[in-house]
Protein backbone atom coordinates (compact mmCIF):
# COMPACT_ATOMS: atom_id res chain seq x y z
CA UNK A 1 0.00 0.00 0.00
CA UNK A 2 1.44 3.36 -0.89
CA UNK A 3 2.05 6.14 2.05
CA UNK A 4 -1.31 8.01 1.81
CA UNK A 5 -0.74 11.38 1.35
CA UNK A 6 -2.19 12.53 4.11
CA UNK A 7 -1.76 15.37 7.04
CA UNK A 8 -2.62 14.14 10.97
CA UNK A 9 -3.25 16.17 13.88
CA UNK A 10 -0.31 17.12 16.02
CA UNK A 11 -0.29 16.20 19.70
CA UNK A 12 -2.96 18.46 21.33
CA UNK A 13 -4.62 19.50 18.74
CA UNK A 14 -8.29 19.05 17.91
CA UNK A 15 -8.57 15.16 16.45
CA UNK A 16 -10.04 15.59 12.64
CA UNK A 17 -11.78 12.45 11.45
CA UNK A 18 -11.66 11.74 8.02
CA UNK A 19 -14.79 10.65 6.18
CA UNK A 20 -15.34 8.38 3.72
CA UNK A 21 -19.27 7.73 1.84
CA UNK A 22 -19.47 4.53 0.43
CA UNK A 23 -22.82 4.47 -1.41
CA UNK A 24 -24.55 3.51 -5.09
CA UNK A 25 -26.72 6.03 -4.77
CA UNK A 26 -25.50 9.49 -5.60
CA UNK A 27 -28.13 11.18 -3.85
CA UNK A 28 -27.56 9.47 -1.22
CA UNK A 29 -23.92 10.38 -1.08
CA UNK A 30 -24.83 13.69 -1.39
CA UNK A 31 -27.03 13.65 1.52
CA UNK A 32 -24.95 11.92 3.75
CA UNK A 33 -22.24 14.58 2.75
CA UNK A 34 -24.74 17.76 3.34
CA UNK A 35 -25.64 15.89 6.63
CA UNK A 36 -22.09 15.62 8.23
CA UNK A 37 -22.14 19.06 9.65
CA UNK A 38 -19.63 18.39 12.78
CA UNK A 39 -16.25 20.52 12.87
CA UNK A 40 -14.13 17.64 13.57
CA UNK A 41 -15.35 15.98 10.58
CA UNK A 42 -13.67 16.31 7.08
CA UNK A 43 -15.34 14.58 4.05
CA UNK A 44 -12.33 12.94 2.10
CA UNK A 45 -14.39 11.35 -0.84
CA UNK A 46 -16.98 8.98 -1.70
CA UNK A 47 -17.58 5.79 -3.57
CA UNK A 48 -20.15 4.16 -5.63
CA UNK A 49 -18.90 0.48 -4.65
CA UNK A 50 -16.78 -1.90 -2.71
CA UNK A 51 -14.20 -1.94 -5.53
CA UNK A 52 -13.69 2.12 -5.84
CA UNK A 53 -13.99 2.07 -1.95
CA UNK A 54 -10.70 0.19 -1.44
CA UNK A 55 -8.78 2.00 -4.27
CA UNK A 56 -10.24 5.57 -2.37
CA UNK A 57 -9.21 3.98 1.41
CA UNK A 58 -5.81 3.36 0.42
CA UNK A 59 -5.75 6.56 -1.48
CA UNK A 60 -7.24 9.04 1.52
CA UNK A 61 -6.54 7.05 4.54
CA UNK A 62 -10.26 7.83 6.25
CA UNK A 63 -10.98 7.52 9.82
CA UNK A 64 -14.70 7.11 9.64
CA UNK A 65 -16.72 4.82 6.54
CA UNK A 66 -20.30 5.22 5.82
CA UNK A 67 -21.16 1.92 4.27
CA UNK A 68 -23.95 0.81 2.19
CA UNK A 69 -24.49 -2.94 1.55
CA UNK A 70 -26.15 -3.70 -1.44
CA UNK A 71 -23.67 -2.42 -4.29
CA UNK A 72 -22.39 -3.43 -7.42
CA UNK A 73 -19.33 -5.32 -8.28
CA UNK A 74 -17.73 -5.39 -4.43
CA UNK A 75 -20.77 -5.47 -1.25
CA UNK A 76 -20.47 -3.72 1.38
CA UNK A 77 -20.15 -6.75 3.79
CA UNK A 78 -16.94 -7.73 1.51
CA UNK A 79 -15.56 -4.39 1.45
CA UNK A 80 -15.87 -3.62 5.09
CA UNK A 81 -14.44 -7.05 6.02
CA UNK A 82 -10.96 -5.65 2.87
CA UNK A 83 -10.89 -2.22 4.99
CA UNK A 84 -10.65 -3.39 8.13
CA UNK A 85 -8.08 -5.94 7.28
CA UNK A 86 -6.30 -2.37 6.02
CA UNK A 87 -7.10 -0.08 9.05
CA UNK A 88 -8.15 -2.32 12.22
CA UNK A 89 -9.16 1.15 14.15
CA UNK A 90 -11.26 2.82 11.33
CA UNK A 91 -14.61 3.24 12.33
CA UNK A 92 -17.86 1.90 9.62
CA UNK A 93 -21.42 2.83 10.35
CA UNK A 94 -23.83 0.69 7.94
CA UNK A 95 -26.29 2.71 6.39
CA UNK A 96 -28.55 0.33 4.24
CA UNK A 97 -31.79 -0.90 3.79
CA UNK A 98 -31.31 -4.48 4.81
CA UNK A 99 -33.01 -4.44 8.55
CA UNK A 100 -33.01 -8.36 9.10
CA UNK A 101 -31.27 -8.64 12.31
CA UNK A 102 -28.75 -11.52 10.59
CA UNK A 103 -27.28 -9.09 8.09
CA UNK A 104 -26.71 -6.42 10.99
CA UNK A 105 -24.82 -9.21 12.79
CA UNK A 106 -22.52 -10.33 9.78
CA UNK A 107 -21.57 -6.73 9.10
CA UNK A 108 -20.64 -5.78 12.72
CA UNK A 109 -18.58 -9.44 13.24
CA UNK A 110 -16.96 -8.23 10.04
CA UNK A 111 -15.73 -5.26 11.74
CA UNK A 112 -18.31 -2.63 11.56
CA UNK A 113 -19.29 -0.48 14.60
CA UNK A 114 -22.71 1.08 14.02
CA UNK A 115 -26.13 0.48 12.09
CA UNK A 116 -28.26 3.26 10.33
CA UNK A 117 -31.20 1.79 8.53
CA UNK A 118 -33.19 3.07 5.34
CA UNK A 119 -34.51 5.66 5.28
CA UNK A 120 -33.25 8.02 8.25
CA UNK A 121 -33.50 11.45 9.17
CA UNK A 122 -30.58 14.35 9.18
CA UNK A 123 -31.07 13.77 12.82
CA UNK A 124 -30.99 10.05 13.32
CA UNK A 125 -28.05 10.02 10.69
CA UNK A 126 -25.65 13.04 12.53
CA UNK A 127 -26.51 11.29 15.68
CA UNK A 128 -24.85 7.77 14.38
CA UNK A 129 -21.92 9.19 13.10
CA UNK A 130 -21.68 11.29 16.48
CA UNK A 131 -21.73 7.68 18.42
CA UNK A 132 -19.43 6.42 15.55
CA UNK A 133 -16.78 9.25 16.36
CA UNK A 134 -17.21 8.88 20.12
CA UNK A 135 -15.93 5.09 20.42
CA UNK A 136 -13.31 6.69 18.44
CA UNK B 1 -48.53 -16.57 -3.92
CA UNK B 2 -48.06 -13.82 -1.97
CA UNK B 3 -50.38 -13.75 1.79
CA UNK B 4 -51.80 -10.92 2.89
CA UNK B 5 -49.61 -10.34 5.30
CA UNK B 6 -46.67 -10.69 3.02
CA UNK B 7 -48.05 -7.76 1.14
CA UNK B 8 -49.11 -5.95 4.00
CA UNK B 9 -45.06 -5.79 4.90
CA UNK B 10 -44.49 -4.03 1.09
CA UNK B 11 -47.76 -1.56 2.30
CA UNK B 12 -45.95 -0.52 5.49
CA UNK B 13 -42.78 -0.05 3.94
CA UNK B 14 -43.96 2.26 1.39
CA UNK B 15 -45.72 4.10 4.28
CA UNK B 16 -42.60 4.42 6.03
CA UNK B 17 -40.30 5.43 3.62
CA UNK B 18 -42.77 8.71 2.30
CA UNK B 19 -42.87 9.26 6.53
CA UNK B 20 -39.71 9.73 6.57
CA UNK B 21 -37.51 10.51 3.41
CA UNK B 22 -40.15 12.66 2.00
CA UNK B 23 -41.32 14.13 5.45
CA UNK B 24 -44.85 13.14 4.38
CA UNK B 25 -47.11 10.84 4.42
CA UNK B 26 -48.61 9.16 1.69
CA UNK B 27 -51.94 7.45 1.03
CA UNK B 28 -51.12 3.61 0.57
CA UNK B 29 -54.13 1.51 -0.70
CA UNK B 30 -54.99 -1.68 -0.62
CA UNK B 31 -52.81 -3.79 -3.19
CA UNK B 32 -55.32 -5.28 -5.84
CA UNK B 33 -54.32 -8.02 -8.13
CA UNK B 34 -53.29 -6.95 -11.76
CA UNK B 35 -54.58 -7.91 -14.88
CA UNK B 36 -52.14 -8.68 -17.13
CA UNK B 37 -48.58 -6.96 -17.02
CA UNK B 38 -49.24 -3.40 -14.84
CA UNK B 39 -48.58 -0.06 -16.94
CA UNK B 40 -45.56 2.06 -15.72
CA UNK B 41 -45.39 5.73 -15.48
CA UNK B 42 -42.22 7.76 -16.03
CA UNK B 43 -39.43 6.19 -14.19
CA UNK B 44 -39.03 2.62 -12.84
CA UNK B 45 -36.78 1.14 -10.36
CA UNK B 46 -36.48 -2.66 -10.55
CA UNK B 47 -35.04 -4.79 -7.74
CA UNK B 48 -34.75 -8.63 -8.24
CA UNK B 49 -36.05 -11.10 -5.54
CA UNK B 50 -33.98 -14.05 -5.45
CA UNK B 51 -33.04 -16.58 -2.53
CA UNK B 52 -36.52 -18.25 -0.78
CA UNK B 53 -38.77 -16.15 -3.25
CA UNK B 54 -38.36 -15.55 -6.60
CA UNK B 55 -39.62 -12.57 -8.53
CA UNK B 56 -40.04 -8.77 -8.82
CA UNK B 57 -40.60 -5.24 -6.96
CA UNK B 58 -40.57 -2.40 -8.84
CA UNK B 59 -41.62 1.33 -7.98
CA UNK B 60 -42.59 3.46 -10.78
CA UNK B 61 -43.50 7.58 -10.76
CA UNK B 62 -44.16 9.91 -12.43
CA UNK B 63 -41.19 12.57 -13.10
CA UNK B 64 -43.27 15.49 -11.49
CA UNK B 65 -43.15 13.73 -8.07
CA UNK B 66 -39.81 12.51 -8.28
CA UNK B 67 -39.00 16.22 -8.83
CA UNK B 68 -40.62 16.94 -5.79
CA UNK B 69 -39.41 13.93 -3.60
CA UNK B 70 -35.99 15.15 -4.85
CA UNK B 71 -36.69 18.76 -3.22
CA UNK B 72 -38.06 17.47 0.01
CA UNK B 73 -34.55 15.46 -0.05
CA UNK B 74 -32.86 19.42 -0.70
CA UNK B 75 -31.73 18.38 -4.14
CA UNK B 76 -31.73 20.86 -6.80
CA UNK B 77 -30.38 18.25 -9.70
CA UNK B 78 -33.28 17.10 -11.72
CA UNK B 79 -31.23 15.80 -14.46
CA UNK B 80 -33.00 12.61 -15.82
CA UNK B 81 -30.06 10.62 -14.39
CA UNK B 82 -31.39 11.75 -11.48
CA UNK B 83 -34.69 10.30 -11.35
CA UNK B 84 -32.81 7.15 -12.34
CA UNK B 85 -30.91 7.08 -9.13
CA UNK B 86 -34.24 8.49 -7.46
CA UNK B 87 -36.47 5.53 -8.37
CA UNK B 88 -33.68 2.77 -8.05
CA UNK B 89 -33.59 3.95 -4.31
CA UNK B 90 -36.93 4.23 -3.72
CA UNK B 91 -37.48 0.45 -4.81
CA UNK B 92 -34.06 -0.51 -3.30
CA UNK B 93 -35.09 0.90 0.56
CA UNK B 94 -38.54 -0.59 0.32
CA UNK B 95 -37.65 -4.10 -0.79
CA UNK B 96 -34.73 -4.13 1.80
CA UNK B 97 -37.10 -3.18 4.48
CA UNK B 98 -39.44 -6.07 3.63
CA UNK B 99 -35.93 -8.12 4.84
CA UNK B 100 -37.29 -7.47 8.72
CA UNK B 101 -40.29 -9.97 7.39
CA UNK B 102 -38.82 -12.20 4.96
CA UNK B 103 -35.59 -12.61 6.66
CA UNK B 104 -32.21 -12.64 4.90
CA UNK B 105 -32.90 -15.22 2.65
CA UNK B 106 -35.02 -12.75 0.72
CA UNK B 107 -31.84 -11.64 -1.48
CA UNK B 108 -32.42 -8.17 -3.50
CA UNK B 109 -30.68 -7.26 -6.26
CA UNK B 110 -28.95 -3.83 -6.81
CA UNK B 111 -31.92 -1.52 -8.84
CA UNK B 112 -32.13 -1.41 -12.55
CA UNK B 113 -34.29 1.48 -14.13
CA UNK B 114 -36.65 1.89 -16.97
CA UNK B 115 -37.53 4.69 -18.38
CA UNK B 116 -40.54 5.77 -20.23
CA UNK B 117 -44.23 5.68 -19.98
CA UNK B 118 -46.07 2.35 -20.57
CA UNK B 119 -42.21 0.33 -20.70
CA UNK B 120 -43.70 -2.26 -18.91
CA UNK B 121 -41.69 -4.53 -16.54
CA UNK B 122 -41.50 -7.99 -17.90
CA UNK B 123 -44.09 -10.59 -16.68
CA UNK B 124 -42.84 -13.52 -15.55
CA UNK B 125 -44.62 -16.78 -16.00
CA UNK B 126 -45.86 -18.08 -12.55
CA UNK B 127 -45.92 -14.48 -10.76
CA UNK B 128 -49.30 -12.77 -10.58
CA UNK B 129 -49.09 -9.10 -9.70
CA UNK B 130 -50.32 -7.27 -6.81
CA UNK B 131 -50.59 -3.40 -7.26
CA UNK B 132 -50.10 -1.07 -4.14
CA UNK B 133 -51.03 2.20 -4.66
CA UNK B 134 -49.46 5.31 -3.83
CA UNK B 135 -51.15 9.08 -3.65
CA UNK B 136 -48.62 11.56 -2.27
CA UNK B 137 -49.47 14.85 -2.63
CA UNK B 138 -51.29 15.50 -6.08
CA UNK B 139 -49.45 12.50 -7.61
CA UNK B 140 -50.07 8.67 -8.14
CA UNK B 141 -47.45 6.11 -8.05
CA UNK B 142 -47.34 2.88 -7.49
CA UNK B 143 -45.47 -0.47 -6.17
CA UNK B 144 -45.65 -3.67 -7.83
CA UNK B 145 -44.78 -7.10 -6.32
CA UNK B 146 -44.48 -10.13 -8.32
CA UNK B 147 -43.39 -12.70 -6.04
CA UNK B 148 -43.44 -16.93 -6.75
Amino acid sequence: MNAPNVQRAQPGAQRIFRLMIVDDSNIMRRRIERCQQFADLKFVGAAGNGVQALALFKRTDPDVVTMDLTMPQMDGIECIEKIVQLKPSVRILVVSALNDKATAIDAMEKGANGFLNKPFTDRQLTDALAELMRGA
Amino acid sequence: MLQEQELQTFVDGTTHYFEVAAQQPATVGSPYLASGVPATYDYTGVINISGKREGVVYFTAPRAMLTVLLMKMQENDFSHENMCDLVGEVANTISGNARRDFGRDFVISVPSVVHGEHAGVSAVPGRRSFIIPINWRSHSAKLVVALK
